[in-house]
């Protein structure tokens, strides 16, 4: 076993990993974080898509002991004084999920896309999200929604 | 299994040296993939992303030295102009999550003929230097590796970094998958344009055994350039010998047929791939008159 301590959504945390543990299994069984969903694994759907250092990664092919030192961010890390952030709200008024399976992926994928991005246009947006995938919605929507988060998000801050 | 975690490089090369059967880990998105499809169970794992070293680029006699930990997101965001090959070829693999943790040095580590840094940097003649406690070597990518999957790092050998002079002129990159998005590469060329030192080079990647050369073609069309004074008059390259710069690459090429694709589809695209990026290329070159 090996001691890890990490920041998870402006928490810090000291644990015993295993170092062969996934951060994804150690966010979701050890620190109770079921926000984050695992579809496949081997890095392809992007549904464990979360947060490190303010970069997107794929959780599933991430060692825990990787994670040491780190600051990470989940979906549950996201909403604000009971706010929901501006991409969870857009997600939910423009229709970017149906089972919501690929949601928190999607959305912290989006996060650090528009973190990184000025104006994007919808090919931009697809491109983005391109290690995420979505077996229901047909993206449209889920286009839709980030176009309209991004630009609130931009709106108020942006000079 | 134990995971290692030297901060310093020196520490990364005593771990190696103790356990030359040790897997390196830098983005983890090959390895650990392998791991959790349970292909292979290292005992010992030596993480290499807390090595400050790895993770820096600098200015090395005139070229670039990449250290092989900078990820592609970083080549492409601070390397562009310098690495315009690279660049491109970087922009193409995976996805913004991969490319956010995945690494130059770790696409040599893999050795797959189908890595896509591996052609821009046969095109522009990279060498890669490889280090152990003992000391240090530099082989020509080409040369580095030997088959699919393998190359020519001893037990207690790490990558340390890829050398690349600075672009001159015009580089492309052009590849081909199965579909549009995060897609591996069927096949793919990478072309560089060298205009002081009046040279063309060539990488195919995805079309044989590991990345190799079109010699032949790269004859031919400095050739060509040369005859036709284009260099200087930057004047138009005619469509037979784009036609005939992409048949000779097509034929430097010795693919072979699998999942992905088969050998004539791998030969026919990269005859196409190689026209597309002369024109690219070319055109780019003309503009900047
Ligand atoms: C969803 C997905 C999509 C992908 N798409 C592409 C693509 O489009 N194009 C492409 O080329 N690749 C692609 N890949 C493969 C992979 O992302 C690349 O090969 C990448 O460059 C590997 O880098 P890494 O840092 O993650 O390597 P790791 O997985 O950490 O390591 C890869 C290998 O290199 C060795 N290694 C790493 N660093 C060193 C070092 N300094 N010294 C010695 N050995 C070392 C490791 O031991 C291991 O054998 C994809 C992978 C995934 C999961
Ligand atoms: S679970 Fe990580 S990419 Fe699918
Ligand atoms: S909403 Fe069901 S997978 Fe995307």
């Amino acid at each position: 076993m090996r001691r890890i301590s990490l920041t998870v959504n402006g928490v810090k945390h000291d644990a015993m990993v295993e170092p062969r543990q996934l951060l994804v299994y150690f966010l979701r069984e050890q620190l109770a974080l079921t926000g984050t969903n695992v579809g496949c694994d081997t890095s392809t759907c992007g549904a464990c898509t979360i947060l490190v250092n303010g970069k997107s990664a794929k959780s599933c092919t991430l060692l825990a002991v990787q994670a040491d030192g780190a600051e990470v961010t989940t979906i549950e890390g996201l909403a604000s004084n009971g706010e929901m952030h501006p991409l969870q709200k857009a997600f939910h008024e423009s229709h970017g999920l149906q089972c919501g399976y690929c949601t928190p992926g999607m959305i912290m994928a989006s996060v650090d896309l528009i973190a990184n991005n000025d104006a994007m246009s919808d090919e931009d947006i697809r491109m983005g999200l391109e290690g995420n995938l979505c077996r229901c919605t047909g993206y449209q929507n889920i286009v839709k929604s980030v176009q309209q988060a991004a630009g609130e998000m931009r709106s108020p801050a942006s000079t | 299994m134990e995971v290692l975690q030297p901060t310093s490089w020196g520490e990364a090369l005593a771990a190696k040296e103790e356990h030359p059967g040790a897997v390196p880990l830098a983005g983890g998105t090959d390895l650990l993939v392998e791991l959790n499809f349970d292909r292979r169970r290292p005992e010992t794992i030596i993480d290499l992303t807390r090595v400050a070293e790895l993770n820096e680029w600098s200015h090395v006699n005139g070229g670039v030295r990449l250290g092989a930990g900078v990820d592609y997101t970083r080549v492409i965001a601070e390397l562009a102009s310098e690495l315009p090959g690279l660049a491109i070829a970087s922009r193409t693999v995976g996805s913004p999550q991969i490319r956010n943790r995945g690494t130059v040095g770790g696409n040599l580590g893999t050795s797959s003929p189908a890595g896509d840094a591996l052609p821009p940097l046969v095109a522009s003649g990279a060498r890669i230097e490889l280090a152990a406690t003992s000391g240090t070597r530099v082989v020509p990518v080409e040369e580095f590796c030997i088959a699919p999957k393998r190359n020519v790092l001893a037990p207690d050998e790490l990558i340390a970094a890829i050398h690349m002079p600075v672009a001159t002129g015009p580089q492309q990159f052009s590849k081909i998958g199965t579909r549009n998005a995060m897609v591996i590469a069927v096949a793919s060329f990478a072309l560089t344009l060298d205009p002081p030192a009046r040279s063309v080079g060539t990488g195919i990647g995805s079309a044989g055994p590991v990345p190799l050369r079109a010699t032949e073609a790269e004859r031919f069309l400095e050739g060509v350039l040369d005859e036709e004074g284009l260099w200087d008059s930057r004047g138009q390259l005619s469509e037979g010998a784009v036609a005939r710069f992409g048949q000779l690459a097509s034929e430097a090429s010795r693919p072979i047929d699998d999942v992905r694709g088969s050998a004539a589809y791998r030969r026919h695209s990269l005859g196409v791939m190689a026209g597309r990026t002369l024109a690219w290329a070319w055109d780019e070159y003309r503009g900047t008159l």
